[in-house]
């Protein structure tokens, strides 16, 4: 299944774009280190290769048009930069190459080995609290509540989706 | 333009938060029944101040509210910023009551969480000791606030149709009904089996666009946070009361309502900088079921030393909350849960069988049994193929059914005071002691039977249900400044001034004699509607 400028566009909906709907609610990151803008791009375009499940495809323009809603001066951006720095020194140090640079297999051994698939998201956490809020959730996030996330669970309208009034009266689509 | 108005996203430091000079009227609390008296009469060309002890939330930090909803480190009371020290309380019942799940501080108060049900009580609701031989008699009945109830449902824009088991009416609701889901029609089927009639759901949600916001387009996390704004919440009356001249003062708790033998004379509240006195001509407290009479005992003085307004002793006392019984389980195929956050159907069949024994209750009809989809793939420790694998197998077959049930008033459920423990301002916290009645308790029973009947007729594997032992509470505070003709028997008479004090009124569920099984919140607006007149009268119509 394909996602779309759409599915990016709804998960923005679902997020808040950037600074509008960033506000005074987001989290301040605690870390210094930040990764430019390009380089978060391309991890968080390697880490869904990790986190979305096979059938999706057209992730690349999907977490990039995601991320150019999100990737504001807020503090939330401020966190996922952070993030991905940590898991850019996690990747050299433990693999020797960025992370994007690793093939699956090692990207998904790396996140597993930091502990972030056992993590509870948390902004101000632990490096693995942090990792899971601002790259893995964030990703998930953002693909689930978009049309083709849900519908691969099977709900055209999933939560956090403004997708009207029609899908909760249909029956199942045979 | 207000002075409020104009200062509204200036933040902490720079908004004016002084009294108004010669105010006619001064509102505590910015929730439905604070922002609907205060709109009428600003409307009516009176000097009206609203304080409340929560911020003014900036309309644009909607979908970061949601985001927060939707995701797993963030509590329930996070996504409206409670405040742990300033919401301080204990609990001293017999059952935990969860009360910063259960309210909103802030301009909207807990509308801005709600859920948005709004059903008129049923006639007998009002004559509950005469009718049912338990609880009391309020002083009005139905007949007295039909035409406020239509008004009300104008005012919060209420979406609905037919119920054949409610009350009279006189004319339709603004808007029409959100047709059923898909869930309801596989109810409909097992419904019908067994002689059992569903009906809409009256929604506080644009079906269509009315006011001037928009029709809902389906976000689905209505509780606790409606971002397209669809969803009524009494920013729209504050606002409105705004544009009509009122004052809104934002983080200004009272801390004490100074008075004389008669009258109230001031206000005192603190704010982020300074502490002020804002007098007024009459004063009007809507700070809900719990903070009304908190702020009313913490008046105490030589003059009212049990608290002001409470020399029938009976503030605080009553308190009581709507319990939720359900029961849940799985089809074996499509439910199609989770496309919207609200109900479209339910059912009043059972509820004026009510009588001493067994009280009413309704009978709800879910949209979202089960996981959500996107919250349930936050909080595992699995991703890629096996994540999906493992939402697929949580979602798509889930179906329950939900209800509320009545509990009749007890004196010894109350809100007090905790002289032990204090808030922010070294106040005593608000102890809240809610005990539960035995035939609220046989009411959930009777209501868990009907709900097992239709889930088997249906066909459903039964997993989970909510009885007796597990209740809790629907987050409707009443009863607390209880409304009657005996100035012995009741706080408030039934033009919501208080039988003490000649310029106090109260507009809140607190002043409800005894709860029914509805939702509250049209009640209350009604109510509020009634009160503005009152009030009207009172500054001789200026």
């Amino acid at each position: 299944m394909e996602l779309t400028r759409r599915d990016a566009v709804a998960a923005l909906g679902a997020l808040g774009a950037g600074t509008a709907g960033a506000g005074c609610l987001q989290e301040a990151a605690t870390s210094d280190a930040e990764a430019s803008d390009e380089s978060v791009q391309e991890a968080l375009v390697a880490a869904a290769a990790v986190l979305y499940p096979s059938a999706v495809g057209g992730i690349d323009a999907f977490v990039e048009t995601f991320l150019a809603g999100r990737l504001d001066e807020g503090a939330h951006a401020e966190g996922v930069r952070a993030a991905v720095d940590a898991l850019e020194r996690r990747a050299e140090s433990w693999y020797g190459d960025r992370f994007a640079a690793l093939d699956v297999d090692d990207r998904d051994s790396l996140l597993q080995e930091a502990g972030v698939d056992a993590a509870d998201e948390d902004p101000n956490g632990t490096t693995a609290e942090q990792i899971r809020y601002y790259v893995v959730n964030e990703l998930l996030m953002a693909l689930y509540s978009s049309p083709t996330g849900g519908e691969l669970v099977g709900i055209e309208n999933p939560q956090g989706h403004a997708g009207g009034l029609d899908s909760y009266q249909r029956g199942p689509q045979v | 333009m207000s002075r409020a108005a104009e200062n509204v996203d200036t933040g902490v430091g720079s908004v004016d938060r002084t009294p108004v000079e010669a105010a006619d009227v001064c509102v505590i609390g910015a929730g439905p029944a604070g922002g609907i008296v205060a709109s009428r009469l600003a409307e009516a060309g009176h000097e009206v101040v609203v304080l409340d002890a929560g911020p003014r939330f900036d309309r644009t930090d909607r979908l970061a509210r949601q985001e927060r909803a939707i995701r797993p480190f963030y509590d329930r009371p996070d996504v409206w910023e409670s405040d742990p020290e300033r919401d301080a309380h204990s609990n001293s019942g017999e059952r935990f009551y969860p009360l910063n799940h259960a309210r909103v501080k802030g301009v909207g108060g807990s509308t801005l969480h709600w859920q948005g049900m709004v059903m008129r009580l049923h006639e007998a609701d009002f004559n509950s000791a005469s009718e049912r031989g338990v609880g009391v008699d309020w002083p009005i009945d139905y007949d007295d606030l039909q035409e406020y109830y239509a008004e009300a449902e104008r005012e919060l824009g209420v979406a609905g149709g037919d119920n054949p088991f409610g009350p009279p009416r006189q004319q339709p609701r603004p808007m029409p009904e959100f047709q059923p889901s898909y869930s309801d029609s596989l109810f409909a089927e097992a419904c019908d089996e067994l002689g059992i009639a569903m009906h809409s759901v009256p929604n506080a949600r644009n079906s269509e666009s009315y006011d001037g916001r928009s029709q809902c387009v389906g976000y689905g996390t209505c509780q606790p946070v409606c971002p397209s704004g669809a969803k009524y919440d009494a920013t729209v009356h504050v606002e409105r009361g705004e544009e009509a001249g009122a004052t809104i003062i934002d983080r200004a708790p009272v801390q004490r309502l100074a008075h004389d033998a008669d009258a109230i004379t001031a206000a005192e509240y603190t704010t982020p900088d300074s502490e002020y006195r804002q007098e007024a001509e009459q004063f009007v407290v809507a700070a809900g079921g719990v903070e009304t009479p908190r702020l009313l005992l913490l008046s105490e003085s030589d003059h009212y030393p049990e608290g002001l307004a409470n020399s029938s002793g009976l503030v605080g006392k009553f308190f009581m909350d709507h319990l939720f019984a359900g029961t849940g389980g799985v089809l074996d195929e499509p439910t199609r849960q989770g496309h919207i956050g609200f109900l479209t159907s339910e059912s009043h069949q059972f509820y004026d069988e009510a009588d001493a024994e067994v009280g009413p209750f309704k009978l709800e009809f879910f949209n979202y049994a089960g996981p959500s989809p996107v919250e349930s793939a936050l909080t595992g420790d699995d991703w890629g193929d096996a994540l999906l694998e493992r939402l697929r197998g949580e979602y798509g077959t889930h179906i329950a059914m939900g209800g509320l049930v009545e509990s009749i008033p007890s004196a010894e459920s109350y809100i007090g005071l905790n002289r032990d423990e204090t808030d922010a301002h070294g106040n005593p916290v608000p102890d809240v002691h809610w005990t539960v009645d035995d035939r609220a308790l046989r009411t959930i029973e009777r209501a868990n039977e009907i709900q097992e009947r239709i889930l088997e007729e249906l066909g459903a594997e039964i997993t989970w249900q909510v009885g007796p032992e597990d209740t809790g509470p629907a987050y409707h505070h009443m009863g607390t400044t209880r409304m009657g003709d005996d100035p012995t028997e009741s706080v408030v008479d039934a033009s919501l001034q208080t039988h003490d004090l000649d310029n106090c009124w109260i507009a809140s569920s607190s002043v409800f004699p005894t709860g029914g099984a509805m939702n509250p919140t049209l009640t209350i607006a009604a109510l509020a509607l009634r009160c503005a007149e009152s009030v009207e009268a009172a500054l001789g119509g200026r």
